[in-house]
């Protein structure tokens, strides 16, 4: 192998690798905060990918429809759950939050969405939306056994991935699709050449984390977010509602995912399944992490990347094997080095 | 005088096993009140259920207002606030995050004069600041649980056993705070196994055993009872027969 090629191989693992890492870290801090072991990480991937892409031709996505139907079954649930104090003020504040909200989103695409809509207005759109069926998303799945143990909490994710891919179906059908590019610029620096939107790859996802990293040191709000994912009971002694932190971490991981299928979808065709095996990869860097540390798994993603990158050019037929046989060494060495602990109940 | 806290016939249950049966208590404004009572008595278990930590049967009222259909948080914004007996504090964040966080229900500037407050009654807190929660020594970790507390300004603050595994110098220095705390307006019901510390700040005082309050009174009266002062302040009053 000569140099070039191992610069391009190692330029696409990097692009690939820096997707990987935003939805690494996004389900680590899913995980840290409500003990979800995200699945739909990649239904938010599509999601925001295909909206985009469809508002992109000028229709309007099925996903905009989909975030007023949750938020309606959100408002019953919210209604039922204070239905023995049915506060004038409680039931506004829902109303506002999961009618309002998802209906003036439904408005604004309908009102804004055709073909000669700014690229801008698209992807603010489709972040609403996903950003919205996050929240949801939440609400109605694991807000009502927010107590549970990991497992069940589990089974519900894997469901509600099924539940969103088969969705995702309906509304995207089985075609793929591909958006079109954030810029159409292009760098060449040696033998490499930097598209625009890999350079935007790299830039959101560097940007990202800085801001995660100032949310979480410097915010009330961030701090209150760790404290949750430190102590539980701590955080709800002086005041922290668990069901806000969670909201607020899938309204996070939902942004990241849908920014990150944004980033990708105008340079591959992705299907309405696709999100999965991309979710996966940000989950084996997540694994490698500990599903603790987001530096580690920040560093895994980019390896991930590059290994795939490579194995695709060797062993093309094995990409996906490859990859995903990197976490079983990870699995062997973490469960020598850790001693056993059982599940804390709480 | 309206009580602050009233709890009434109150039952909590882990399961089948009733751990408190029937207890009636009440703290007024500005009062120190401690439960005393052995291992195992259900004290930690009645001070759990007033906070919500574990679901109470009963009434209870704070500061006027039911509060049975209230969450931990709603608890906590009226002003109700507990020191558990694990401290529960954020061990990988520093002593003024967790500080930060005590006062995450109320406005920031309100925030502002807690921290002077709160590093007033503790100067040791003030020096350690940027040091983990985890790091710090048990005294330390007491001050900073009690400390994060006082952030969120609560009208009761609820102590369970604030001496557990100390050593006797930081006990002296935390009860001396806690007698402070009545002239900065909290009220404190106080859980503790040490009995005569307990009893020597508090106003009033009941006494627990077996989930069931078996004597209330004044601090003094009760100090000065017999079956106490054999079973938890650890001396024997004249006509009792000696071991």
């Amino acid at each position: 192998m000569n140099t070039t090629i191992m610069l391009f191989l190692l330029q696409d693992g990097i692009t690939n690798g820096a997707i990987y890492a935003l939805l690494g870290l996004a389900l680590v801090l899913v995980f840290a905060v409500t003990r979800v072991i995200l699945i739909p990480q990649g239904e938010f991937v599509t999601f925001g990918a295909l909206s985009y892409a469809m508002l992109a031709t000028g229709q309007v996505p099925g996903t905009a429809k989909l975030a007023m139907a949750m938020g309606v079954v959100a408002f019953g649930l919210d209604l039922f759950e204070a239905r023995r104090s049915l506060r004038p003020r409680r039931v506004a504040r829902a109303f506002a939050l999961n009618i309002a909200l998802p209906a003036a989103i439904l408005a604004l695409t309908y009102g804004l969405a055709g073909p000669k809509t700014p690229i801008a207005v698209n992807i603010a759109l489709s972040l609403l939306i996903v950003a919205a069926i996050g929240l949801f998303l939440y609400r109605i799945a694991f807000q009502p056994i927010a107590h549970t143990s990991v497992l069940v909490l589990l089974i519900a994710s894997v469901g509600s991935h099924l539940a969103l891919q088969g969705l995702g179906l309906v509304f995207f059908g089985a075609e793929g699709l591909r958006g079109p590019a954030l810029s159409n610029a292009a760098l060449t620096i040696g033998p490499l050449r930097f598209t625009g939107q890999s350079l935007a790859v790299y830039g959101l996802t560097v940007a990202f984390i800085v801001a995660l990293w100032l949310f979480f040191g410097f915010t009330l709000m961030g701090k209150a977010l760790r404290a949750t994912a430190v102590n539980r009971l701590g955080a709800r002694l002086v005041g922290i509602r668990t069901t806000l932190s969670g909201q607020i971490a899938f309204l996070l991981a939902s942004l990241i995912g849908a920014i990150s299928g944004i980033l990708i979808v105008p340079i591959t065709t992705l299907y309405y399944d696709t999100g999965f095996l991309i979710g996966l990869k940000g989950f084996i860097a997540a694994i490698i992490g500990g599903l603790v540390s987001y530096p580690l798994t920040a560093v895994a993603a980019l390896l991930v990347g590059s290994v795939e990158a490579f194995s695709s050019f060797y062993a093309s037929n094995f990409k996906e094997v490859i990859v995903f046989t990197l976490i079983l060494p990870v699995l062997v060495l973490r469960s020598l080095a850790a001693p056993a602990v059982e599940e804390e109940k709480d | 005088m309206s009580a602050l806290l009233s709890v009434s016939d109150a039952h909590v249950s882990y399961g089948k096993v009733e751990a408190v049966r029937s207890v009636s208590l009440e703290v007024a404004d500005d009062e120190i009140v401690t439960i005393i009572g052995a291992n195992g008595a259900g004290k930690t278990t009645l001070l759990n259920a007033i906070m919500g930590v574990l679901p109470l049967k009963g009434a209870t009222a704070f500061a006027g207002t039911d509060m049975t259909p209230l969450d931990i948080e709603d608890r906590v914004a009226a002003g109700l606030c507990l020191v558990p007996e694990h401290r529960e504090l954020f061990g990988t964040m520093n002593v003024e995050d967790n500080l930060q966080l005590g006062a995450f229900r109320i406005p920031k500037a309100t925030a502002a004069r807690s921290f002077e407050r709160v590093y007033t009654l503790f100067p040791r807190l003030k020096e350690r600041r940027k040091q983990l929660a985890g790091t710090l020594s048990g005294g330390e970790q007491q001050m900073l649980a009690m400390g994060r507390a006082l952030m969120g300004a609560p009208k009761l603050l609820m102590l369970d056993e604030p001496s557990l595994g100390l050593a006797p110098i930081i006990v002296a220095d935390i009860f001396r705070t806690i007698g402070e705390l009545r002239a900065a307006g909290v009220s404190v019901l106080l859980v503790e196994q040490n009995a005569q510390a307990a009893l020597k700040i508090a106003d009033r005082a009941y006494v627990m055993e077996l989930g069931e309050f078996i004597l209330s009174g004044s601090a003094k009266d009760i100090a000065s009872n017999q079956r106490v002062a054999a079973s938890y302040l650890g001396f024997q009053h004249e006509g009792a027969s000696g071991i």
